[in-house]
């Protein structure tokens, strides 16, 4: 990237709505930086390119596809359900949430019906990962602050403890692939409910503790109030979905709007910030935490027996019939979505992912012009992305 | 929320001659979509985006889809002449008789947008569009000026699909790098027969980097140091 070459971005056109390019004050002096692809804050192969005025970024351009492995060719070159464990490796750190967006869309496709044990398996899951997402992206948020070491550490504490549920129930800590079209790929145990229950029992005291050791913090508050500010009407007209848009005030949360799955049956409030920034982020993620266990405590108390598969779908010789359907969820980083179009043959004639970690970047240059530097690893992290998934 | 076809009616009445057309479903989901001419696209997204009915604030996504030239085998009934010798006589009558023919229906690239609407909760609402063919006329207008979510999205086409935007103010590739020539989302992308791709031209590299070294080595020479061995020069001073 050069100075002279981002000079013909002043003619940008009508209706084109981001914050004014600022210009060099020429104070300080001009430079030009690239982040990345290896700087530790970018959690894996990401780079900005930045341009400085001293301290102050006046342009900022991110650079992807350094973790591009083309997915959605590789879905379309294999069967529907050979695509399963592959979404796990989407965003490595929410494989659950990632399986039942593609589950939903293949249902949508389909019309096939899901059990309602393996609905509530599905949200008592769905709400494990969003915990544990959220508890990792604050410590990861502190970790670029640099506290090393102690906030992660307690996160991953609690994360360790629900990843070993996961590996109870799915067999793997991480790459779970463990929903089905029509259902759940085996059933919970009694065994393992009683463990899931004794882990949300649990979880309110390491939001309390993590309340305690940073939300009032001093360092945290001067660092990441006002800082990265994003308005509503940028952040809608943006596509900004997940915590982050609720951070900026937007009442749009997916599990509420659509009700997929059996949302509607559980009481949770939807937290919205009000100042913009990075603070908020991170307030809005320690909410949403509280809201999760609430949800889980409520699912963990009513989830019925029963089977957890359709006994009517088909594992073998699946072939949908020729159309097409969009599915969406509420992934813990945003609208997680999955489009197919089906010719009637056994592999999907298109298969696309609607990655909310690339799509929530789109305003990552409206958020950190004008900041210091030191400030675009916060802005960065607050917005809490998975490469795997960016670059797909 | 209205039904597709109000929608379209509403879209008729607000952009004479939009011809808007309805691309129907089969599949249980009922996501029918609206086929847009791209000639119009732009006002009519701009009437979706502002209309205080269906205030389609959001662009959710934005793929592309590719449709290769097909070949359609299909029979066809022809009446024709046929000549027949019937004892001895020669008797010309007309029959019916079925052929295969073989036709190429011209393929196309498309465009997918999903919208939704985060002020009045609805959605989704489905538009296509079509490039002319999958060769030269692979221009469509973007829709990024209205929907800035579009950005990212459209960039991501036009690198994996091929498609030209325009209007978009930022059309550059997204995941393959800049020298990169093919389109590989497409259906005939062949995969070459190696992997050892060399994002960085790689001899230019090494070119600069021998100019550097030598540089180094006339530096050395001039201390009075051994031709070289830059180390030992330094040292032995």
């Amino acid at each position: 990237m050069s100075l002279s070459g981002l000079e013909k971005e002043k003619d940008r056109p009508e209706g084109w709505n981001r914050p004014r390019l600022i210009e060099p004050d020429g104070e300080g002096e001009l430079l030009e930086i690239a982040m990345g692809p290896h700087h530790p804050s970018t959690h894996g192969g990401f780079r900005m390119d930045v341009a400085l005025d001293g301290e102050r970024v006046i342009r900022l351009k991110p650079v992807f596809g350094y973790l591009h492995r083309n997915h959605e060719k590789i879905a379309e070159g294999i069967g529907y359900l050979g695509s399963m464990p592959y979404t796990d490796r989407l965003d490595y750190i929410c494989s659950l949430t990632n399986n039942w967006a593609y589950a939903l869309a293949v249902e949508k496709l389909t019309g096939q019906e899901v059990p309602e044990r393996a609905e509530y398996l599905r949200v008592i899951l769905g709400e494990l990962t969003r915990v544990q997402n959220h508890a990792s992206s604050i410590g990861f948020l502190i970790q670029e602050m640099g506290a090393s070491g102690t906030p992660l550490m307690y996160a991953f504490r609690e994360r360790e403890k629900i990843l070993d549920l996961f590996e109870g129930l799915t067999g793997s800590r991480m790459m779970c692939n463990y929903m089905r079209f029509g259902g759940c790929r085996v059933d919970a145990p009694e065994a393992w409910l009683t463990a899931a229950r004794k882990v949300v029992a649990g979880l309110p005291g390491f939001v309390d503790e993590v309340d305690r050791l940073l939300t009032g913090n001093e360092i945290l508050m001067a660092r990441t109030q006002g800082v990265g500010v994003l308005p509503p009407e940028l952040a809608v007209n943006a596509g900004v979905t997940g915590p982050m848009l609720r951070a900026s005030g937007v009442n749009y949360d997916i599990r509420k709007v659509d009700h997929y799955g059996i949302y509607d049956r559980f009481n949770f409030r939807v937290p919205l910030g009000d100042h913009w920034d990075v603070y908020d982020r991170y307030m809005i993620r320690m909410l949403e935490m509280r809201e999760s266990i609430s949800i889980l405590e409520q699912a963990l108390k009513d989830i019925p027996a029963g089977p957890v598969m359709d006994a009517k779908a088909k594992i073998r010789g699946f072939r949908p019939k020729p159309g097409e359907a969009y599915g969406r969820i509420e992934a813990p980083k945003g609208e997680l979505g999955f489009y197919l179009i089906s010719d009637g043959g056994p592999n999907p004639y298109r298969y696309r992912v609607r990655p909310p970690s690339l799509i929530n970047l789109t305003v990552l240059e409206d958020m950190c012009l004008g900041s210091d530097v030191a400030d675009v690893v916060l802005i960065f992290g607050s917005v809490d992305i998975v490469l795997g998934e960016v670059d797909r | 929320m209205k039904t597709i076809e109000e929608i379209k009616a509403a879209i008729e009445a607000a952009v004479p001659g939009a011809g808007v057309e309805v691309v129907p479903n089969a599949s249980p989901s009922g996501q029918h979509s609206l086929r847009l001419e791209p000639s119009h696209a732009f006002e009519v997204a701009k009437f979706l985006r502002d209309d205080a009915e269906l205030a389609l604030d959001f662009l959710s996504n934005a793929t592309g889809v590719d449709w290769p030239d097909k070949e359609v085998t299909e029979k066809v009934k022809v009446k024709r002449l046929v000549t027949k010798t019937v004892d001895g006589v020669e008797q010309s009558a007309e029959e019916t008789v079925e052929e295969s023919r073989k036709r190429v229906e011209p393929g196309c690239l498309e465009v997918v947008y999903h919208l939704f609407s985060m002020a009045k909760k609805h959605g989704p609402v489905v538009l296509r569009m079509k490039t002319v063919n999958r060769t030269d006329n692979v221009e469509l207008p973007s829709l990024t000026p209205v929907w800035r979510s579009a950005e990212l999205q459209e960039r991501e086409i036009f690198d994996l699909f091929g498609i030209v935007f325009t209007g978009h103010p930022d059309l550059r590739r997204l995941l393959m790098w800049d020298a990169f020539k093919d389109h590989p989302m497409r259906r005939d992308y062949v995969d070459p027969d190696d992997y050892e791709y060399e994002p960085t031209a790689h001899e230019q590299v090494l070119a600069r980097a021998a100019a550097h070294t030598a540089g180094e080595q006339i530096a050395g020479a001039s201390a009075g140091a051994i031709p070289g061995g830059g180390q030992e020069g330094i040292g032995g001073k």
